[in-house]
């Protein structure tokens, strides 16, 4: 019995120890991650924290004299689990920001819960426009879809000369519907015909009946604007059935598993993007793809959707450091006067929540993504 | 629609058809044999489609010594499970068992995702599978012709098995009463093993055949087939394994012609099969084969 007290006093002595310890050292600054870990877009989520890990390395997790800690949560690329962890973020970690979700579907969901609390949240790629519109404490660190999907049915008229397209879009994705409708106005106000509008649904893996109609309709050109997996698969149907038509997609298909997936079948294929490791000419964006290169391999393609989350992480923490505080509502106002702030993917201004980027067009060839033009807005 | 449009239409349902009821056949015969619909099976064809990957990708195996051996590997989990999960419930109230093939389920997904990751990881296609077939107008590719044989195959072992064998006897006696099936002499808990590794087998063939056609696979990629396999033995007749085999090319054929038929509504086929199952649960609970059974899950 008498042990057992005296044991009791020390845990307490220890304990209370700690705790002094623990309130001599300055308090950690927490910003919160809203990541796709696992589920349809796990290859965002897991290549987010990839860029966020590497340009920590280069500019110090540190603050306003604290340092920043990372609190990451797996939304499951699910729409109400983002919201459900945007909560928990901000309840439970007292988050000064959140960054993520990739998909702007989720960060429709999860923007308003933000906006209610009055957090910032900065989503890396959520292109859709209506994610951050009408909404103080949302924000993007890319292009909208609008302007992607333009400049997209703009190079399919014109460039490629095509005349007729098919849109194969997936339903279950705000982000993927929005990207067809922008596509086929655009493209029918330059004169040209969409000629088939099909849908699929996430998790989808059958495209046989869609890719039919369009071989049926013969269009000139396909207009596949879904994310990675749905679109290989669509793409090495689309060859099998004996489809020679270009295929065009946008930024969602960016990914190591498109290619992997599509293989040869995949060759050709054209798409809009934020960002290309050729494009890289600050020193910050040097140093960056060097330290990408010394991780993940020399062969190994710096993927994109890592760039624009380690964007958000240098806009957040430079938006604390002006701010000068660690209020969320000072923050969310900091990171709205955000102007020429130096970034992995160049330099970034935001306006209404939205940065200003211009857009990189790509294609398949050899099994890797070629370089081939940048469009300013 | 033009005839050219239909023949190609009618070849991508049967393809999927086809792949529908290799799943559905599984579903069905443990369910005809123990009354437990198996809600792992749909992640057992994902464990399988993942040992045929690693066997090639990793160990190098030629095609068919990996499937074959990833047939066999599957089983070995379908057993285990049965052992692990089912067996400590098999007295217990059947919503028990049902619960816990559920839990299973959830275990099998979860445990993909911790262990090989959730992104998805391209398939290998032999070049017997992935080259394609002109047949007239239509364009098929290899896989979707090796199913519809390798399914009717084999279902017409499975028959034999079932019918013709002495372990066939044993199965459909457990169907009708393990308590009196035990007083024969019958070791009962062997028998069901046996029946968890051929429905286990099955589904392993079920997900090397869907990967083989759609060559991505994914901790979560059994859902969806696993959902529409469900539909196809329910609307089969569950447990009758003819029953699966028609009610998979039906599921199959309808997805398909909808979606030829009304383009603009090809986002919701997964939406009108599920629709189809509430109507036959409806209208006509056992099927298109089944017959009427006393109890029910």
């Amino acid at each position: 019995m008498r042990r057992l007290l005296l044991g009791i006093v020390v845990a307490i002595i220890l304990i209370s120890l700690g705790a002094v310890v623990q309130s001599a050292a300055p308090e950690p600054i927490v910003i919160g991650c809203n990541l796709e870990m696992t589920g349809q877009v796990a290859a965002y989520g897991q290549a987010a924290w990839e860029g966020i890990n590497i340009v920590s390395q280069i500019v110090k997790p540190e603050v306003l004299g604290r340092p920043v800690e990372f609190s990451v949560l797996d939304n499951k690329s699910d729409k109400i689990d983002t919201a459900n962890a945007s909560s928990r973020l901000i309840e439970r970690d007292k988050v000064v920001a959140i960054i993520g979700p990739m998909i702007s579907g989720s960060m429709l969901a999860a923007g308003e819960v933000c906006e209610k609390k009055e957090v910032p949240i900065i989503g890396p790629t959520t292109t859709n426009p209506l994610t951050t519109q009408g909404k103080k404490y949302v924000f993007r660190a890319c292009f909208i879809d609008p302007f992607q999907a333009t400049i997209a049915a703009t190079y399919c008229y014109r460039d490629l000369n095509a005349k007729t397209a098919a849109i194969l879009s997936d339903i279950s994705n705000d982000y993927c519907v929005a990207l067809g409708n922008f596509f086929q106005q655009e493209f029918e106000r330059l004169g040209g015909k969409v000629v088939s509008l099909t849908y699929c649904k996430a998790g989808d893996q059958d495209y046989s009946a869609q890719l039919t109609d369009i071989k049926t309709k013969n269009p000139d050109i396909i207009y596949i604007p879904n994310y990675y997996t749905e679109a290989a698969l669509a793409v090495v149907q689309a060859r099998d059935l004996g489809l020679k038509q270009p295929v065009f997609g946008a930024d969602g298909i960016a990914t190591e598993e498109f290619l992997a997936i599509g293989g040869k079948a995949v060759e050709g294929v054209m798409h809009t993007t934020f960002w290309h490791e050729k494009a890289a000419e600050s020193e910050l964006s040097k140093k960056y793809v060097e330290l990408y290169r010394a991780k993940y391999g020399a062969d190994d393609e710096v993927n994109v959707f890592g760039a624009l989350a380690a964007d958000c992480y240098l806009i957040v923490l430079d938006a604390i450091k002006r701010a000068g505080s660690t209020d969320p509502k000072k923050v969310a106002e900091a990171i709205e006067a955000t102007k020429d702030l130096p970034v992995v993917t160049g330099s970034v201004t935001i306006e209404n929540g939205d940065a200003i980027k211009p857009v990189v067009f790509r294609e398949v060839k050899n099994g890797k993504w070629d370089y081939k033009t940048m469009v300013y807005p | 629609m033009s005839l050219e449009t239909f023949i190609q239409q009618l070849a991508n349902g049967i393809s999927l058809g086809s792949l529908y009821a290799l799943i559905a056949i599984g579903y069905t015969m443990v369910y005809g044999i123990l009354r437990l619909i198996n809600f792992a099976h749909s992640d057992i064809f994902m464990v399988g489609a993942y040992f045929a990957f690693f066997l090639i990708a990793v160990f190098k195996l030629p095609w068919l010594v990996s499937a074959i051996l990833a047939i066999v590997l599957t089983a070995c989990v379908g057993m285990t499970i049965d052992r692990i999960a089912y067996r400590p419930v098999r007295n217990a109230p059947r919503i028990s068992a049902l619960i816990t093939a559920v839990g299973v389920s959830f275990f099998l997904e979860n445990l993909g995702l911790v262990t090989v990751g959730a992104r998805p990881k391209p398939f290998q296609r032999p070049d017997l599978m992935a080259r394609v077939i002109r047949i007239g107008p239509a364009a098929i590719s290899g896989v979707s012709i090796w199913v519809p044989i390798l399914s009717i195959g084999l279902v017409a072992i499975l028959l034999y098995v079932i019918y013709r064998t002495k372990l066939g006897m044993a199965m459909r006696s457990v169907a009708t009463d393990i308590d009196t099936t035990r007083l024969m002499g019958v070791n009962v808990d062997t028998v069901i093993s046996y029946t968890f590794a051929i429905g286990s087998a099955l589904a392993a063939a079920g997900g090397i055949m869907w990967a083989c056609k759609y060559p991505q696979i994914n901790p979560l990629m059994g859902i969806y087939p696993g959902w529409k396999a469900f539909t196809a033995a329910v609307i089969g007749g569950i447990g009758n394994i003819t029953g699966a085999m028609i009610g998979g090319f039906v599921i199959g054929l309808i997805e398909i012609m909808a979606v030829a038929a009304f383009p603009a509504l090809s986002g919701y086929r997964d939406g009108m099969i599920f629709g189809l199952l509430l109507v036959f649960l409806l209208v006509r609970p056992t099927g298109i084969l089944g017959e009427t059974l006393k109890e029910k899950v």
